[in-house]
Parts: structure tokens; sequence; C-alpha cells
């Protein structure tokens, strides 16, 4: 294998290299994240007895562009009350953490480029998965600043339920993770995928099925996915923290949601089942993997009313975080038995 | 059936029934505005009217005394109804509430202010229901205007 | 110590789960409401007041306004009230009779449709919601069939039906109650086992049978508490004393017996409909008593008697003798009462309705103290309150 490619031994080549993947993996998700905006209405559509989308372009698939046109052109308000700043800025916060998270996800082996080792993920951090987690504590602060930069009673309401949230579905998710990483010995996202490189069954969702269950749960609130949309639960606070958004800021909203179960998936994959690794070339694997759970959240949304606030805290704080400490003591015997 | 709940009515408050009719199957009975609450709480307690389905006034302009509060009764356990009638005059347009006998009164009696402009004494929450808090008039009493006020008396057209 | 502070919130009137324009000032202290305060009458269109100024005819268009979701409950029970009036409700034929209960359970059906469907919805289920508009759109289309009109039916006349049954109609209706109890099932299989909505439901907003009572609840709402009423069987009308059903009650009186209660009547209302096909039978459509009933169509255009007959009840109405009457009928969401009262002229001197919704919105309140803000909207849905009614 030719020695890796870095910033000290082509400088030229690293940084062209860098910003090609980084132009890409922008793309995919951007992409991504327009289409499945434009497939979760057909696949609720049909699921509703509906057609979704189809008027836009061939079978509506031009829908998503035509949104975001829309919304592009819609006039932009700000509240007289708001604060303007942390207004604008809000919805930033929440799109950023959500796009940069993918930066550790690794959508393949190595490949050769110009004579070096090229490893298709934008950066190895040797603390991937802290750092996901982190990024994922980052985005609430700006459904928190939205809800409360807003000036309005709803939203603030939203933002204080979507902190409450993380709080409680943050340690639990990281928690269940943390036996993830008992087993692959290393924090590095790449790392656990070459832990899980053997086959499928070394995939952790068979060695740890309770984790899996956990983290896919607890992603789910992450995310402020149905049935744990509480901070925009539109049948309760119209439309929680992202009431006053209008134009493009709603849009970038929507994005950042759309984003975050993009990453959340792949994430998902990445750790339980076995990222790239399948019968397709590396990125198409996880590709499928991605669209595979984001169908599951698509198919849970059309699938479950939402559940009440205190029993939201009740199954993070009194369920799930009792069950991550289980497989942890579960885990640590059998690794060290 | 009815009959006898009037007769055992007339036992309880001789001096305050003042009229009974049938109409169509229907029993009215009108008492004394003075003696309403205790007639209902009679009627709830003993005779098993427990429920009162509708209360509301009827402007009869022109006649002495003008008004007149209906109560509407039910009894769900023998399925009868029973109408209490209370006459109420122009210039003291004031009945005490039944809303202490049953809490579904409240809002009847509410839009009873609120419509007919009838006060009903030591009523809990006595505010208009349906129209705004700052309108002026009772919109179904019969001297107001259709059409609102400050316009011609409706003529069977728009005008 | 921080001072504990309550906060106002203002819901509705534009709110997308207060079915319309109702408004409550909430008082919320954190999530938990501390006071709720309904307030209504911005859908206020005098609906009592217009009727003192038209014939009995005319005012009957104003009651498909009401419960704009049943309009055919609401005509049901005004029909019923007027015959009472005049006295001729022996002279009903006995295929208006059986038509109007057809009808009545057919809106039954399509109002509570409607509100399984917000509820769902309301609760974060939103697939059920268009399930259930599928559904009701079948019942729609068979409104427009029978009075051209897919909402405002304005369909039953005082005296009978304004219109037979058209070419095919009884088919509909018999493939539309054979598909409907499946349907019924789908969305219990959606729900009623979803722990979720268990959870969301059970326990929630609750009253009792005696509070139920006090505060004046009727229809399902009651009769989820416990209280065995149903004015279909205990003050029989327009026939429903010849139909078998049961009178659904449950024992808990929170949301989700609500819930069921609601759904089993929609069972039992298909079974009264299939009753009452297979009673249809051909016949007059229209009482025979000529002061008030309009002669028949070719009668109007082909004699001149027909034609001045038909003048006169346009133009002059009816007069009932003096008096009033209160006629109750189980409208899908409770007692619709209308109370009359005639003065012997053509117009009603007082029509005061009784709105079901009106009456059982007053127990919010004290549905919702100390509960959640999302069972506020629970509690608005299980109520099922339409605005157009309430407001009148």
């Amino acid at each position: 294998m030719p020695e890796m490619l870095s910033l000290s031994n082509d400088p030229i080549l690293f940084v062209t290299v860098m910003l090609a993947k980084i132009l890409a993996v922008f793309i995919v998700v951007i992409l991504i994240v327009a289409y499945a905006t434009y497939a979760e209405r057909k696949i609720i559509g049909r699921m509703q007895t509906r057609l979704g989308p189809t008027m836009t372009g061939p079978l509506g698939l031009l829908q998503p562009i035509a949104d975001g046109l829309k919304l592009f052109f819609k006039e932009d308000i700000i509240p007289a009350q708001a604060s303007k700043f942390a207004f604008v800025l809000a919805p930033m916060m929440i799109l950023v953490p959500a796009f940069i998270t993918i930066a550790v996800v690794p959508f393949g082996g190595n490949v050769v480029v110009g004579g070096y080792t090229v490893p298709l993920q934008i950066a190895d951090l040797n603390v991937g998965i802290l750092y996901i987690l982190a990024m994922a504590g980052l985005g609430v602060y700006g459904i928190v600043l939205a809800g409360w930069a807003s000036n309005n009673k709803y939203s603030l309401l939203g933002g204080v339920r979507s902190a409450a949230q993380m709080i409680s579905y943050e340690l639990a998710a990281g928690l269940s993770i943390i036996s993830v990483f008992m087993l692959s010995e290393t924090l590095s996202l790449r790392g656990i995928v070459e832990a899980q490189a053997g086959g499928i069954t070394d995939w952790y969702i068979f060695s740890q099925p309770l984790a899996f269950c956990l983290f896919v749960i607890t992603s789910l609130a992450e995310v402020n996915r149905t049935p744990f949309d509480l901070p925009e639960a539109e049948t309760e606070l119209v439309s929680g923290f992202c009431t006053e958004y209008s134009s493009m800021k709603y849009a970038l909203f929507f994005m950042a949601e759309y984003a975050n179960m993009v990453v959340i998936s792949a994430v998902t994959a990445t750790l339980f089942l076995g990222g790239p690794a399948g019968p397709f070339p590396g990125a198409i694997n996880l590709l499928l993997k991605i669209f595979f759970f984001m169908f599951v959240f698509i198919w849970i949304r059309a699938t479950f009313p939402r559940v009440k606030y205190n029993q939201l805290m009740y199954m993070g704080w009194k369920i799930f975080l009792p069950l991550a400490l289980l497989n942890i003591v579960i885990t640590g015997a059998v690794v060290v038995f | 059936m009815s009959q006898a709940v009037v007769a055992k009515l007339k036992g309880a408050f001789p001096a305050t029934v003042q009229e009974v009719k049938e109409h169509r199957g229907e029993v009215t009975v009108t008492v004394k505005r003075e003696d309403i609450v205790q007639v209902c709480d009679f009627l709830k307690k003993e005779a098993g009217y427990n429920f009162l389905c509708d209360l509301c006034g009827v402007d009869y302009l022109g006649q002495q005394p003008r008004f007149m509060v209906v109560y509407n009764l039910y009894n769900i356990t023998t399925k009868e109804r029973l109408r209490v009638k209370v006459a109420v005059p122009e210039e003291d347009a004031c009945v005490e509430t039944v809303s202490g006998v049953w809490s579904t009164a409240n809002w009847h009696e509410r839009e009873c202010w609120d419509l007919m402009g009838i006060r009903f004494a030591n009523h809990p929450d006595l505010r208009r229901i349906l129209m705004p808090e700052n309108w002026e008039g009772h919109p179904l009493r019969k001297d107001y205007p259709l059409q609102g006020p400050g316009r011609e008396p409706y003529q069977g057209r728009l005008s | 110590m921080a001072k504990k502070d309550i906060m106002t919130i203002n819901m509705g009137p534009q709110h997308p789960s207060t079915h319309g324009v109702l408004q409550l000032i909430l008082e919320l202290d954190g999530e938990t409401v501390v006071k709720a305060t309904p307030h209504i009458g911005f859908l206020h269109r005098g609906v009592e007041k217009l009727s003192e100024n038209r014939s009995y005819h005319r005012a009957l268009p104003l009651t498909d306004r009401l419960d704009y979701l049943a309009p055919m409950s609401n005509n049901l029970g005004y029909v019923l009230a007027v015959e009472k009036l005049l006295g001729i409700t022996d002279l009903i034929p006995e295929r208006a009779k059986v038509v109007r209960v057809m009808m009545a359970e057919l809106t039954r059906i399509k109002s509570h449709l409607v509100w399984l469907a917000t509820h769902a919805l309301d609760i974060g289920a939103m697939t059920v919601f268009l399930y259930c508009f599928r559904e009701r759109e079948a019942i729609m289309d068979m409104y427009e069939k029978l009075s051209g009109a897919r909402m405002t039916s304005n369909y039953f006349r005082v005296g009978g039906l304004s219109l037979d049954l058209p070419e095919g109609f009884e088919k509909d209706v018999r493939s539309f109650i054979d598909a409907m109890p499946g349907h019924i099932e789908t969305y219990e299989g959606l729900l009623t086992g979803n722990k979720i909505w268990q959870k969301r439901t059970i326990g929630v907003a609750k009253i009792d049978a005696d509070a139920a009572i006090d505060i004046g609840l009727t229809g399902p709402a009651l009769r989820a508490s416990g209280v065995d009423w149903d004015l279909r069987r205990d003050n029989p009308y327009s026939g429903y004393e010849e139909y078998e059903f049961q009178v659904v009650t449950r024992q808990n009186g929170d949301t989700f017996d609500r819930y069921k209660a609601r759904l089993d009547e929609m069972r039992e209302s298909c079974k009264i409909i299939r009753q009452a096909l297979d009673k249809l039978q051909p016949g007059p459509i229209l009482a025979d008593a000529p002061a008030v009933c309009l002669p028949p169509k070719e009668k109007v255009v082909n004699s001149i008697e027909g034609l001045i007959h038909q003048f006169k009840i346009i133009t002059e109405g009816f007069k009932p003798e003096p008096g009033e009457i209160y006629q109750g009928v189980e409208a899908p969401k409770g007692e619709l009462g209308y109370y009359l009262v005639s003065d012997g002229s053509a117009n009603p001197y007082r029509m005061k309705i009784r709105p079901p919704s009106f009456v059982n919105l007053q127990a919010l309140p004290q549905m919702v103290e100390g509960a959640l803000l999302a069972d506020v909207i629970a509690a608005i849905g299980t109520l099922d309150i339409v605005l157009g009614e309430i407001d009148r």
C-alpha cells in the first residue's frame, strides 16, 4: 500500500482531493436532502391512499426544486419584537452542525490517487463518535435559540421542549454506543468499520441488538422526528420553534431536519451495519443503508401518533438510560470474561 | 307521568305553581320567579330531573311581564321531559341562577344574558358569551333590529 | 427562591387544532394547564334571530349550517320539531321516515369519521386522517346524488322529503355499509392497539358519570362515562323504535373510551342503515297535509290549482297554532334540541337551538385543568366540537 496522502507529502494534491471529497459528499447529501422531501411525500402519500406530488415535472420529480424556489422567493419576515441577531443566527446554527457531522462518516475503503493512499472519508478523527455527539448537541442550540429569539410563546415552548428532549436522549444515545466501542476498542468511525469488516455476522447489530434499538429510537428523538416531533408538534405548538420563520430561513430548518436524518442514518449504518461493507462498491452500500433508515423514519411517521412530553421524558430517563447502562454492564462482562 | 310530578310539585310548593299547560304531550309549568331555585332543586332531588337540557329566554314584547325564562328538564332514569318557565318583567330582568343546581346552566345563562338581556343573580361568571365584550344591546330581543343597530327594520328583503 | 410565574398563552382562534375558531386562554405552569378559559362566538351568525324573521320552510336551510359536518341530523331535528308543533307527526309516510333514519345514520358515520380523522391527526396519527376522509368522500357523493349538495344538503322537508331517492342510491348505500365495518377495523388496527395511542388517550380528560350529567354532556361523550341514555332508544322519533341496535356505553369516561364508543357507534349505525334498507318500500314521500307540504311538481306545472297551492305555501307559509314544543334528537355529537315557540304566525316566534357541542365544550375546562398542553388538544378532539354549532 502506498503512503497515506497528507498535507506534508503533497500539499496541493491533498487540498484538491480534500475539496473534491467535501464537494462530492456535500452534493450527495444535498441531493438526498432534497429528494428525501420528495420521497417522504411520495411514500407517505402512497401509504395514505394519495399520490403525492405529480404535477411538477415527470412524476413530480421537480417538486423539491419548485419548493426550494418558492421558499427562496417568499418574503422574509422577521417579527418586530424578535431578537434579530439570534433570529437570523438560529437557522444557520442548526444547519451547519447537521452538515459537518457527515465529515467523519467513512464512505468506502482506500483508493490510490497520484501514488498516495486516500481514505474515502473526509476526516478520520480519532474521537469520531464524540465529535458526532458533540455536533448533535450543538444542533439543539439552534432550536432553543430559534424558540427564544422568535419572541413567541409557542416557539419558546418548542425550544424548551427541544432542550429537555435533547438532554434526556443524548445521554441514552451516548451510552448505547459506548458498548459499540467497547467491542471495537476505538472511537474512530473508520476503526469501527474495520472492526466489522469480517462479514455480515461481524456487524454490531447482531452482537449489540439492544444498543442498536436504543440508538435508533433515541436518534429519532434527536432529529425530532415522529413520534418524538414535540418541538414542532404542529397540532399543539402551531409549528413550535419555527412558527415565526418564513422564506429561506424556514427552508433551512427543513433542510437541517432532513440532513440530520441523513447523518443519523449514516451513523447508524456505520456503527451497526458495517458502514460501506456489502455486496456493492463501498459508497453504494452506505447509500442503500441510509435509504433504508430514511424509509423506516418516513414509515414511522406515517404510522405513529406523537408521544406526550412527560412520556418522552419518562422513556428517556427511566427506560432507555437504565437499559443502556445494563447493556454496558453486560457487554463489559462479556468482554472481560 | 309528568302530571304526577306536577301534582307533587304543587303539593310541595302550593303557592308557587302559577299555570300548568299541556301542548302536544309536553307539560309546561309556570312558577314564580322568586322560587325558581327551590323548584329546580326540588325537581332535581325529589323528582329525578337530573339533567338540564336547555335554558333560554323568550321575549314576548308587548305583554306583561315581557320575558319568559324557559328551563327544559330531563329525567335520565324515566326518560321524561318537563318544562319549567318563569315570567320576568322588563324593568327588573333578573332571575336567580340555577347554576348551583346544574353546572351546565352556567353557559346557558350567560347566553341568555348575552342575547336576551336577562340577568342571573349570583351567577359565577356572567359575561357575554357569543357577542363581543363591548357589544351594546341584546340581539335576540324583539325590538332589536334584525340587520343590526341603526338599521331599518327588516322588511322581508335586503335594504 | 424564584417566583413561580404563570404563562398565559392564547390558543386560537387561529390554531391548527382548535377545530375552527375556538379561542382558549390557557394559563400554563411549565406545560401544565392551571386554568383554561374558552372564548366562543367568533362564528356567531345569529341563526336564532334570523329564523324569527323567516317562515318555517325558509328557516330550514339555516339549520344545515349549524353542525356543518352533520347537516342531515340538524335538518331532521328541525323538521321533527316543526312537525310536532304542527301536530302532523303521525302523518309522515313510512318511506320518508325510513329514508330519514337511513340518512341520519349515514350522517352520524360521516360526522364520526371527521371526528376520528381530526382527533387522530391532533394526536399525531396522520394516516388515519386520510383513510377517514376517503370513506367520508363516499358519503359526500351520496349526499350529492341525493340533494345536489355535498355539505349543506337541505334535503328533508317539513312533512317528508324534498325528493325521492335517485336511481341506484340504495345500491350505493348497501355497498358502502358492506365495506364500512372493514374500514373501521382498519382504523382500529392503526390506533386501538397502538401503545402510543393508548398512552395518549387512556385516563386523559377523564370525567365521571355524575360530573358529566351535571355539566350537561350528551351523546357518545356521556355514554362513555357509563350513562346509558340514547334518545333514539329512549325517546324514539322517526320510527327508531322499530330498529334493533345497541346503545354503546363504556365505563371509564376517558378519551380512549369515548374513542371506542364512537367507533362502536359507527358499527351500530351500519346495522341501522342495513335494517332501513331492508325496510324501504316504495310509497309517498310527503305527508298528506296539504296546508304544509308542497304539491308534486307535475301538478304545479300542469294545473292551476297546483300552482296556486304551491304559491300559497311559498308566499304565506303555514301557521301552526300557538304553543311551544321541545324536540331533541340524537345528533352525532349529542342531544340536538329545538325549542320552538309559535304565536300563530308563519314565522317561528322563537327558535332556541340546543347545540350539543356548545354544552359539551363547557366540560373542557374541568377536563384539562392539571393536565398537559398535549392533553388539551386531545380533550378538544375527544369532545368533538363544531364551532358552527356552538356559535350559531
